[in-house]
């Protein structure tokens, strides 16, 4: 067992990682199971892109409480992110306004998308991962 | 899971000695990970494994070493915020003996 963030393999090979969370944030193991994959890749410097889309927009809602349900509150991990320099969080203004939200109610910053910037965006890249 | 004996209280560890009920964990719990991790604990632990409870309490896990080094840089300075520092105070890794001490879960992305 190590701490491997230490480790450099020197391939240097880096590649457009896009995670996909399209899922509410309790009731299945996706989006908790999704962000510590995220927070792995993070180890390995590729960039990675977050999205948030369908009911996924939920998971960075503010003021979750999941005392009712008897889960974790992973919530606040989101801001940990830019701790593991993953800093780039988009959300679809579709996803957002069917569901009478704005970035005002979100966890982090975000950078909202239009439904055609996000078609864009995920044609960048390399490996798209969906959650 | 294995139950150990701490200063007469009956806690739950996992499989590597990880405080399960982090709401458990008190000054003797601590002592004791210490002691198993082989880590005389002075003040320079202390303020580790203190930074990695409020760390979790804010962001509710325990960060990889690379971003705990980074957040101890920027809240302890930069003579606290590196390796050699860290891997003196820890020789078995900052974030994976100084979070078992903490009472906190093993760091994501630690293999």
């Amino acid at each position: 067992m190590s701490d491997m963030d230490d480790m450099d393999d020197g391939s240097g090979i880096i590649k457009k990682f896009m995670f996909l969370n399209r899922k509410a944030p309790h009731g299945t193991v996706y989006a908790l199971e999704g962000l510590e994959v995220v927070l792995i890749t993070a180890a390995f410097d590729q960039d990675v892109s977050l999205v948030f889309t369908d009911d996924g927009v939920y998971q960075l809602m503010k003021g979750i409480d999941t005392k009712g349900i008897e889960v974790k509150d992973f919530s606040k991990t989101y801001r940990a992110l830019e701790g593991y320099d993953i800093e780039k969080l988009y959300v679809d203004r579709t996803s957002l306004d069917a569901r009478g939200l704005t970035e005002d109610d979100l966890i982090v910053d975000v950078t909202v998308l239009a439904d055609d910037e996000m078609a864009n965006l995920m044609a960048e890249q390399d490996v798209v991962i969906s959650f | 899971m294995p139950m150990v004996n701490i200063a007469g209280k009956e806690v739950e560890v996992d499989e590597e000695g990880y405080l399960v009920d982090l709401s458990q964990w008190n000054e003797d719990i601590a002592k004791y990970m210490a002691v198993e991790e082989k880590v005389e604990l002075t003040d320079a632990h202390w303020e580790v494994v203190n930074f990695l409870r409020e760390y979790y309490a804010e962001y509710q896990i325990a960060p990889a070493v690379r971003v705990l080094t980074k957040a101890i840089g920027k809240k302890l300075g930069p003579e606290k915020g590196n390796n050699k520092y860290l891997y003196e105070l820890f020789p078995y890794g900052p974030a994976k003996q100084a979070c078992k001490i903490a009472g906190l879960p093993k760091p994501t992305g630690c293999i």
